[in-house]
């Protein structure tokens, strides 16, 4: 039975309804529709500002965009695909999977869902506005170090503490939401360890955005303060340090990195069983590992400022700590592999953006255990190397874990199926250009290329053509992108319930596409059904 | 159909996004009216702080709508038991998300005292930082004098700051025994109590008002006074923020005891707002430790 509080439906003009509809809506399906299209918008205006730094450097030399605005675009680029691409769509993935996964009627605290969203677009007009300012955009790198951003950040780095402080309010509102919806929501019988992988992963993410984000908000509100109000938190002559900075902001960025890739773990690890047909390999460890990434990336903060001049014993804690992460990160890895070991498996689109995901994540993660070694790492701080290593994590890591669940899940949600011809043709151009782009920055890296400049030595100049060639690619295979998911929207073969052949799990037992609600009563969950 | 209703789905608000537009505004204002008020950029004309305090009324009256909405449907009997359970832990969490907060205030604190002050002062492997940058500076703490030159004197702990933990302190103690009364259902033991509690908030303000004129004019503990004065005035004044929100928070629980709300087993509004008055009353113990004391 459920206690729908209907309002009588009015008459109004059909304009003004659809706003009403978007704007007021509590319901998780709709929320997390919005939030797939906002991050899917900013996926595309962050990677246009990709596509100009690759044009420029395409060849040595300035050509095409000033130093200055090459900064600019570089700093959005980074802030605009973390806060703006990545993580929205986790979130929207999360509003319309976990309560479906779950057996529960809705998220927890709808209304407060509906704030989570809107607050978003918000906020990114306040920090894109700041391209249009007198003195341009902030220009100091998503990491925005001080003293780059107190003392020498331009006038609108306060539009962009302020923005960065709404994106935190919505973060923590909507990570609160998924805590309490997973904890208190389950259907009877859905315990802790009878959960998908991908729920486990987005309680541990969520954990992680409640005791991080509020770090960036303090340490941009330190950021504010000593630019305007006369503290010294990063200023020496005041007794501060500006390493203190780097401190505090690794502290919520290392955990804020797990926050961009757990869920696309989570991903993965429905995915792959589905089309090996087997259940999937190893359950439990998969949750204690991820447990144990969660908790380890707490203390690993440092192994980003090895080159400050840490104590040694600092050092080689964090060295140790962080070699240690490999070991859950490993046990994923062979959880994975072992569970296609010998499965029926078949390669729709999904499938092949899942493997790839565990292939390309696993090479990402190896280039991380490279820079984890502190006398290595000293070598390769700031060069091409680290911005290959973590585009491996994020570019096949997040954002091929978003499209296979997207490929995955989109039948579930429009009720057509993709054209598998055309989701194959994205997927190969998409992963040739992904390698195309980036693994050359591994070379370019370790001969010594400084990340951050717009120009560079000629001896760089091949490969770095190849990565122009290759992100343009990239790009454009992004709008083949766009016109699979509103051609399948549109129309396209009659999804059934089960969608997949192997597909396990309460949302595959609801039709296709989902109707607006779902589990108004809580289902039945067989006793054998789990892992 | 008359079995209780075992899931609540409510209908679509308003509120969230008249609060969106709010926080929008705010935060613009907010920049507009710190560039007005500042030299670093002439930003007249921008109208700061008229939309700034535009944001923060809409953002009053957004709260008065959402929370009115929710107790109007507690009033009606749609808030089942599982509901409650959802804002109990959404509470609980917030408030970790708080704690996170004042920790990296207190973080910036430790690191200061421990690491930034020493090394200045040559410790651990930074000689040759002290010598050529600042070789008169001296290690101390409180900082007396920074190595660019600013000076100020400490803020002693037994004075106000003393009278404020007991203030604090016994304001936990009585908002606790309002919670006892209500729960006995003695109405006018819980007026009394949550009263009491509500003027000892109010109190501490003052006092901390107090405070901080004696810091300015006496001392010359300052906001630009160093790290000393950063961390200082940071965490007091995030401290005193909380406090207000909580005897806000209070006063409207106050108002809403006088309009005969909460029974003995429904008043998780009143609950929030004591774990959220025990919250701030913890973070001034540590306050008083680390920041006043030692």
């Amino acid at each position: 039975m459920v206690a729908h509080a209907q309002i009588v439906p009015k008459k109004r003009h059909p304009l003004l309804a659809f706003a009403a509809r978007w704007l007021f809506t509590t319901n998780h399906k709709e929320i997390g529709t919005l939030y797939l299209c906002l991050s899917f918008l900013l996926f595309f205006i962050a990677g246009s500002m990709a596509m100009f730094m690759r044009l420029e450097l395409f060849e040595p030399g300035i050509q095409f965009v000033d130093p200055l605005f090459y900064n600019q675009l570089l700093t959005l680029h980074g802030l605009v695909m973390v806060f703006g691409a990545v993580m929205p769509a986790f979130v929207g993935l999360a509003n319309w999977l976990i309560p479906m996964m779950i057996g529960a009627p809705d998220m927890a605290l709808p209304r407060l869902n509906n704030f989570s969203f809107w607050i978003l677009p918000f906020a990114f007009t306040l920090l894109l506005s700041s391209l249009f300012m007198e003195g341009g955009a902030p220009n100091f790198g998503w990491t925005f170090y001080a003293p780059l951003s107190t003392t020498y950040g331009p006038p609108s780095t306060d539009f962009f503490i302020l923005g960065v402080h709404l994106m935190g309010i919505s973060s923590i509102m909507g990570a609160i939401n998924i805590i309490v919806t997973i904890v208190n929501l389950r259907a009877p019988g859905m315990t802790y360890m009878k959960m998908p992988m991908f729920v486990w992963t987005w309680l541990i993410t969520a954990f992680l955005l409640i005791m991080v984000m509020p770090v960036l908000a303090g340490v941009v509100t330190m950021m504010l303060t000593d630019r305007h109000f006369g503290t010294s938190f990063f200023d020496a002559a005041g007794g501060g340090d500006p390493v203190l900075f780097q401190h505090i902001f690794w502290f919520f960025g290392h955990p804020e990195v797990y926050i961009m890739i757990l869920p696309g773990f989570g991903i993965a690890s429905q995915i792959i069983p589905t089309f090996a047909r087997k259940k999937l390999f190893g359950y439990h460890s998969m949750v204690y590992a991820t447990l144990a990434i969660a908790v380890l990336s707490f203390v690993v903060w440092g192994h980003h400022m090895f080159t400050t001049g840490m104590p040694l014993f600092a050092e080689l804690f964090i060295m140790y700590a962080t070699m240690l992460i490999a070991v859950p990160t490993g046990v994923k890895v062979f959880n994975w592999i072992a569970t296609m070991w010998r499965g029926s498996m078949t390669f729709e689109t999904p499938m092949l953006f899942a493997i790839a995901f565990v292939m390309m994540f696993t090479i990402g993660g190896f280039s991380g255990l490279m820079l984890a070694l502190v006398p290595a790492d000293i070598q390769y701080h700031d060069t091409y190397f680290v911005v290959a290593h973590f585009h491996y994590v994020l570019y096949p890591g997040a954002i091929f874990g978003t499209m296979g669940a997207v490929y995955y899940w989109l039948p579930k949600w429009c009720g057509h199926m993709v054209d598998e011809r055309l989701g194959k043709l994205h997927f190969w151009c998409a992963t040739f250009a992904v390698n195309l782009t980036f693994f050359p920055m591994h070379f370019t890296g370790l001969a010594g290329m400084p990340r951050r400049v717009p120009d560079y030595s000629l001896q760089f100049a091949d490969f770095n053509m190849v990565s122009s060639i290759g992100a343009w690619l990239l790009g454009l295979t992004q709008i083949l992108f766009l016109y699979i998911v509103v051609k399948t929207i549109r129309g396209g073969e009659k999804a059934t319930a089960q969608v997949w052949e192997g597909a396990e799990g309460l949302e595959w037992t609801i039709p296709s596409p989902a109707p607006l609600h779902t589990f108004e009563t809580p289902p039945v969950i067989a006793q054998d059904h789990g892992h | 159909m008359k079995e209780t209703p075992r899931y609540y789905i409510p209908h679509s608000s308003i509120w969230p996004i008249v609060g969106s537009i709010a926080l929008f505004l705010t935060a613009f204002g907010a920049v507009n009216f710190i560039h007005q008020s500042t030299d670093k950029v002439a930003a007249t004309g921008s109208f700061g702080g008229p939309i700034f305090f535009t944001g923060l009324t809409i953002i009053a009256v957004m709260m008065f709508g959402w929370f009115g909405t929710v107790i109007k449907e507690n009033l009606n009997g749609l808030v089942s038991d599982q509901l409650d359970v959802s804002f109990r832990m959404g509470m609980a969490w917030f408030i970790v998300s708080e704690v996170m907060f004042f920790a990296v205030f207190f973080g910036a604190l430790f690191y200061a005292r421990i690491i930034s002050v020493p090394w200045l002062a040559g410790a651990s492997n930074n000689l040759q930082t002290h010598l050529l940058l600042w070789p008169d500076f001296a290690e101390t703490w409180p900082l007396f004098r920074t190595p660019g030159g600013a000076t100020t004197e400490s803020m002693g702990p037994w004075g106000l700051p003393f009278i404020n933990t007991i203030i604090l302190v016994t304001s936990s103690v009585t908002v606790t025994f309002a919670h006892w009364a209500l729960k006995k259902n003695q109405r006018r033991a819980l007026g009394f109590w949550l009263a009491l509690t509500v003027a000892l908030g109010a109190t501490f303000l003052t006092l901390q008002v107090v405070e901080y004129q004696h810091a300015y004019q006496e001392l010359g503990l300052s906001l630009d006074s160093g790290i000393y004065g950063s961390t200082f005035f940071m965490l007091t004044g995030f401290h005193g923020a909380h406090v207000t929100l909580g005897t806000i928070m209070l006063s409207v629980m106050l108002l809403r005891v006088a309009r005969g709300h909460f029974t003995p087993d429904n008043h998780f509004a009143f609950e929030a707002t004591s774990w959220y008055w025990h919250f701030v009353d913890v973070v001034w113990l540590f306050l008083f430790t680390f920041v006043y004391w030692f």
